[in-house]
């Protein structure tokens, strides 16, 4: 019996990396190794290794059109980096107080917040309202886009771990005679640290990863994202495919990077953010 | 405590940076959608025509198939992922040595692009070329066009799909399982179930609410899903993968402002009455089995 155990286990490990391999693993060896062809190779889409090796592909590719990569990478990273610290200011705080209070505004509140997960944004007369705020094609109004698209998930996650945090830490700094926003910022804010990290790993991922909302409110060349030059270069590489792959890793490696490092906590994180608090 | 005291401690003004700023970019665009999918508009002057955008929606084949296509997309995906990931998720909590590493690579698509995956996916599909293709013809089968052929092309990125966003799926359900209490198993195999048994009669039941998540999610993000069939077909071949996102775009990109809106409201409608009434009878469902 116990030997059968065995077995069926051994039968399932070797099942299971197989099956994984080759389904989850082949389509990033083929991105790899597309991106380090010539030109010629790179055409026939194979998975073979390439006769030589071209790594001046990722050079090439992040000089192409005046090095729009790195302006990419610039605007990326000034969306992402705001984008995660106006959520983790505005949400930390709208997140302790909803829990915190009870009553009819805040339930309400709630209620409307909420819906944002469900429904859809509606583009245009997003942009209809921007352009008559004066704020269309701006990162401010990309950023406060991000933010608000990204809000209700975030107080959903602040919310949910306040709830574990005791009420008496509040009620004796106040005896201390700490007012309102001294017990948040002294009190609370520093007790968020575990769901903050989650929060900034979630926000960041989707927001460096953000295509849609991008190509929508922050068109032009000046603004691009990284996002955006892969379909930009979809079509100004041709056939170049080795150079368009070597774009999608240079994409991707800060993404493996991140994951290798904070593996855990990205994954309790999607948990968290999905089960309902 | 008492209503004085949460009233000194907690202030609403600590509310207001995040509610305005969601009121502001977020609930009011959705709200005035109403009335400028009811015009013909170019930013500037809009011009009431009633429910012309919404006639003409419906009666061109190009924007009315997205209606459907998007539904078939949107349960297609979420069924798949149900399924799929719930027999990877008993896997991996199974006594398996290596289950960390498939997890991590079962994991991580998700974190890589939309983009990226799409257009990757679409280079593997390639007719001739692609590397699934060269697969199938290995094993002896005839090569399909995934992406050019209109009656398997929203299948090529269904497929696709399922690839980079099971991974959600899977750690819910895992989540779920794992919170499993082990005297449930206990008890079902002193009565005698079998390995299967305890899957029907004891998981199953056990991760409804993990379940309810997922189908929630995974339909809300096929319902709106717009990037990868972007990356992938651009909503070709004709307008056999076009979906409700890529119409709002396409209409957009040609100018039909008022037209593009009111495929805009056409999504927030379908997602409204599918979305709202399942997760109701989900909660329901819930309870029922507790």
């Amino acid at each position: 019996m116990e030997g059968k155990k065995r077995r069926n286990q051994i039968i399932g490990d070797i099942v299971g990396l197989i099956l994984t391999a080759v389904i989850f693993l082949i389509p990033f060896y083929f991105m790899f190794v597309q991106s380090i062809k010539s030109k010629k190779e790179a055409n026939r889409l194979s998975i073979a290794w390439p006769t030589e090796l071209h790594f001046e592909n990722y050079l090439e590719v992040i000089k192409h059109g005046n090095y729009q990569l790195v302006t990419a990478f610039k605007n990326s990273a000034i969306l992402t980096v705001f984008t995660v610290l106006g959520l983790i200011v505005t949400g930390a705080m709208a997140g302790y107080v909803i829990q915190r209070r009870k009553g009819k505004l805040m339930t309400t509140i709630q209620s409307v917040i909420m819906l944002g997960l469900m429904i859809p944004a509606s583009i245009l007369p997003t942009i209809r309202m921007l352009q008559s705020m004066g704020i269309y094609k701006t990162m401010f109004s990309m950023v406060m886009i991000e933010i608000a698209l990204q809000t209700p998930f975030t107080i959903m996650l602040y919310r949910g771990f306040m709830s574990s945090i005791p009420v008496d830490l509040e009620e004796a700094a106040s005896i201390d005679g700490c007012n309102r926003w001294q017990i948040f910022q002294k009190v609370i804010f520093p007790l968020l640290k575990p769901i903050q990290a989650t929060i900034i790993i979630l926000v960041g991922v989707q927001t460096f990863n953000d295509f849609t909302n991008p190509l929508y409110f922050l068109p032009g060349a000046a603004n691009t994202t990284v996002q955006l030059t892969l379909y930009n270069y979809k079509g100004q590489l041709g056939n170049n495919y080795n150079l368009l792959f070597a774009d999608i890793i240079i994409i991707t490696v800060p993404m493996l990077i991140l994951f290798l490092f904070f593996n855990k906590r990205i994954v309790a994180g999607m948990v968290a953010g999905a089960v309902k608090g | 405590m008492t209503k004085t005291k949460e009233k000194s401690l907690y202030s609403v003004w600590f509310v207001v940076p995040s509610l305005a700023i969601f009121l502001i970019f977020f609930l009011w665009p959705v709200i005035s959608s109403l009335y400028y999918s009811m015009t013909v508009w170019n930013f500037e002057t809009a011009t009431f025509n009633g429910l012309e955008n919404y006639k003409l929606f419906f009666t061109d084949p190009a924007m009315s198939s997205s209606v459907p296509h998007t539904l078939l997309y949107a349960f297609a995906t979420s069924g798949l992922k149900v399924v799929l990931a719930f027999f990877i998720a008993i896997f991996l909590t199974s006594s398996i040595k290596t289950k960390g590493f498939i997890r991590s690579a079962v994991f991580f698509p998700n974190l890589v692009s939309t983009m990226a995956v799409g257009l990757t996916f679409a280079y593997m599909m390639h007719p001739t070329k692609g590397l699934l293709n060269v697969a199938i013809q290995g094993l002896g089968g005839k090569p399909v066009d995934f992406l050019g052929d209109p009656k398997v092309a929203l299948w090529g990125i269904i497929l696709s799909d399922v690839w980079k966003g099971l991974s959600i799926s899977v750690v819910i359900y895992i989540a779920g399982i794992q919170s499993i209490d082990q005297s449930y198993y206990e008890a079902a195999s002193i009565d005698g179930a079998n390995w299967w048994q305890q899957i029907t009669n004891v998981t199953l039941p056990l991760v409804a609410p993990a379940q309810n998540s997922i189908i929630i999610l995974s339909l809300i993000g096929g319902l709106r899903t717009f990037d990868l069939i972007w990356a992938m077909t651009g909503g070709g071949p004709g307008f056999a993968t076009d979906v409700l996102a890529s119409v709002i775009y396409k209409q957009y990109a040609a100018g039909f402002y008022g037209l593009s809106t009111a495929g805009n409201v056409v999504m927030l409608i379908l997602i409204s009455i599918i979305a709202f009434p399942l997760q109701h009878f989900l909660n329901k469902r819930e309870e029922a089995i507790r």
